[in-house]
């Protein structure tokens, strides 16, 4: 390896990064108190319940990430609208840069099934792999959702002017499956995808420190570093050469 | 001198019956202060029937208040406290020569006094056992009748005697009774006239008049002895799970919405039963003049949510997603989100172990050690 290249390369912007925690820390908290309510009748919760300040708190609280989240959320989407509406940033909406789902994903996915059983090698990722497509989607579906369903409750009889009553029924049961689904998926998928599978066990930092060492880019992401060791694109998200603040 | 007192004395109990107080007292003093009780006008004698002359024998025959206090005494004979070793009359109404007017404040049945006067039995934990009594008392004194009569005084406020009856108790279980089932919105009303008028135009009160002995009664809901106040917490957290004692499948269905889960964590400002349904004139929806009724469920929940509309009001706080013929779309939505979560978070927790598995005891875990995280920087 030639000592001249640069060991670090950026991975996620620092706003991606803040948004990110944003995204965490209301996603935490929103989950903290909902499933409280979810499963108010359970005596156990009824008592942590209490420790936190009662249903009055808890609600608040909610009401309070729900608002700060939301405000996240549309940030991203102004974030894309501007990228690609205004910047004409394609490579957005297709490529490896994209978040959208491409062939190759549904090829990953089933090579590294094929992986798991030891009937193949682990398919070379580009930069989002499929379960970082799922994670992305997941997400941005689950907020559609669970913000509209939750935003119908908390102004129902201004949303009964434009769906019919019998629909908060329905938002209700969303609202709580969906957000268990959430819950299920980042604790039971997302932290082991990425954070506790015995190759990243126990943290991948990149998300918090914005970079990724070469070693980590070349395992993790063969098919990106190959890609932009080959169109000499590398120099371009060199930690060096990206002086941000973190 | 002795001998004319003596003789003075004989004449005063031989001759003169009505004047024999003082001569009783010659010998009898420490009871002079009979003259205190409510009996003070009488002669010794008046009670004493037995003893026509001096001197008279030592052993007498109990008094008889029935020759005066007939009434009572038929009553007490046919009352619970009428079998043997139950309680005579001076064990409510106090000492044979003290007993006071039941309007003189320091009198054992004075209304703030006949709570503890009952409860020296049913307050007793020996003698509630032995007698199989529930033990009330405490619960009683808790309770806002208790609290009111004791606390503050109010002799308004309901003690034993007020729902029980004095002499004429009878067991609950008897019709006559006025704790019978049938009888307690009777008993409950002649102080709360108002809510025993809403109630027997309620439902409730209709079946209870139709003859249905398990419609509920007052006591159903605010309990016999620790009734508490309405606006009580812990009184409120308990009604919802009373009234689905009845209403099982409404409480069940009840509890999947969003007002349930917010009662559950204490919190009241959401709806419970009576908030939609009213409280003492309970209707069914079928009524016109329910709050429940399609008529009035504008103004029911507009209670709470201000700008209800007749959109809002097609919500149904007991929508039950098992019942597809009357709620299709939910039910079907609640399939979907239950076939959903099962499969997505079925696969992937696969996938992850699967992972784990590949990862941690695949031959890449032995062969390049160098890929442990502790060798990344």
């Amino acid at each position: 390896m030639d000592d001249a290249k640069p060991r670090y390369y950026i991975r996620f912007s620092l706003a991606q990064r803040y948004l990110h925690w944003a995204l965490a820390g209301t996603f935490l908290g929103l989950a903290f108190t909902g499933l409280q309510l979810r499963f108010s009748s359970a005596a156990w919760i009824q008592s942590i319940a209490r420790a936190v300040g009662g249903f009055g708190a808890i609600l608040f609280f909610h009401k309070f990430c729900a608002i700060l989240l939301t405000v996240t959320f549309l940030i991203h989407v102004a974030d894309l609208v501007w990228r690609i509406g205004f910047k004409r940033e394609w490579s957005l909406l297709w490529g490896p840069n994209s978040m959208v789902p491409r062939w190759k994903d549904i090829l990953d996915f089933f090579g590294n099934l094929k992986w798991f059983f030891r009937l193949g090698p682990q398919p070379r990722f580009d930069r989002f792999a499929y379960w970082d497509k799922l994670d992305y989607w997941g997400v941005f579906w689950g907020m559609a959702i669970i913000g509209l369903s939750g935003y119908a409750m908390w102004f129902g009889s201004f949303f009964a002017r434009l769906i019919p009553g019998s629909w908060l029924n329905i938002a209700l049961l969303i609202h709580g499956e969906e957000a268990i689904l959430a819950t299920g998926w980042i604790f039971i998928v997302h932290f082991f995808n990425t954070h506790l599978r015995p190759e990243n066990f126990p943290m991948d930092l990149t998300i918090f420190t914005g970079r990724l060492s070469e070693e980590e880019l070349k395992r993790m992401h063969p098919e990106e570093y190959e890609r932009l060791a080959a169109s000499g694109g590398l120099q371009a998200i060199a930690a060096e050469n990206n002086r941000t603040p973190s | 001198m002795k001998l004319w007192a003596l003789a003075l004395l004989m004449f005063g109990v031989t001759g003169a019956a009505g004047a024999a107080k003082p001569d009783c007292l010659s010998c009898h003093s420490e009871k002079a202060s009979a003259k205190a009780s409510v009996h003070g006008d009488l002669s010794c004698t008046g009670c004493h029937t037995t003893i026509q002359s001096f001197p008279h024998p030592e052993k007498q025959t109990a008094v008889d208040c029935a020759s005066c206090h007939s009434g009572n005494a038929a009553a007490l004979g046919k009352s619970v406290h009428a079998a043997p070793g139950g309680p005579s009359c001076l064990s409510c109404h106090g000492g044979a020569h003290s007993i006071l007017s039941a309007k003189d404040p320091k009198s054992t049945v004075y209304p703030s006094n006949v709570p503890r006067t009952c409860g020296a039995c049913h307050g007793n934990a020996e003698v509630a056992k032995r007698l199989n009594l529930p033990e009330v008392y405490s619960l009683y004194m808790d309770s806002i009748h208790g609290f009111a009569l004791t606390q503050d005084g109010l002799l308004v406020a309901a003690n034993c005697s007020s729902c029980h009856g004095s002499h004429d108790i009878l067991s609950s279980r008897d019709p006559k009774s006025k704790t019978n089932h049938a009888n307690i919105p009777a008993t409950c009303g002649t102080c709360h006239a108002g809510p025993l008028q809403a109630y027997s135009s309620g439902i409730h009160g209709q079946m209870l008049q139709a003859g249905a002995t398990e419609a509920p009664v007052c006591t159903n809901c605010h309990t016999t002895h620790q009734i508490a106040r309405v606006g009580n917490a812990e009184f409120q957290m308990k009604t919802t799970a009373t009234c689905g004692g009845c209403h099982k499948d409404q409480l069940t269905t009840y509890r999947d919405t969003f007002h349930a889960q917010v009662s559950a964590l204490g919190f009241r400002q959401t709806a419970r039963c009576w908030d939609c349904h009213g409280q003492h004139d309970i209707l069914p929806a079928s009524d016109p003049m329910s709050t429940i009724a399609p008529a009035h469920l504008i103004q029911t929940c507009g209670k709470c949510h201000p700008g209800a509309n007749a959109s809002f009001v097609k919500f149904d706080p007991h929508a039950d997603s098992h019942d597809v013929a009357h709620f299709p779309a939910l039910h079907y939505s609640a399939v979907f989100m239950n076939l959903l979560l099962a499969s997505v978070l079925g696969f992937f927790a696969l996938h992850t172990v699967l992972w784990f598995i590949r990862s941690r005891f695949g031959p890449e875990a032995k062969a390049e050690p160098k890929e442990s995280p502790q060798n990344r920087t």
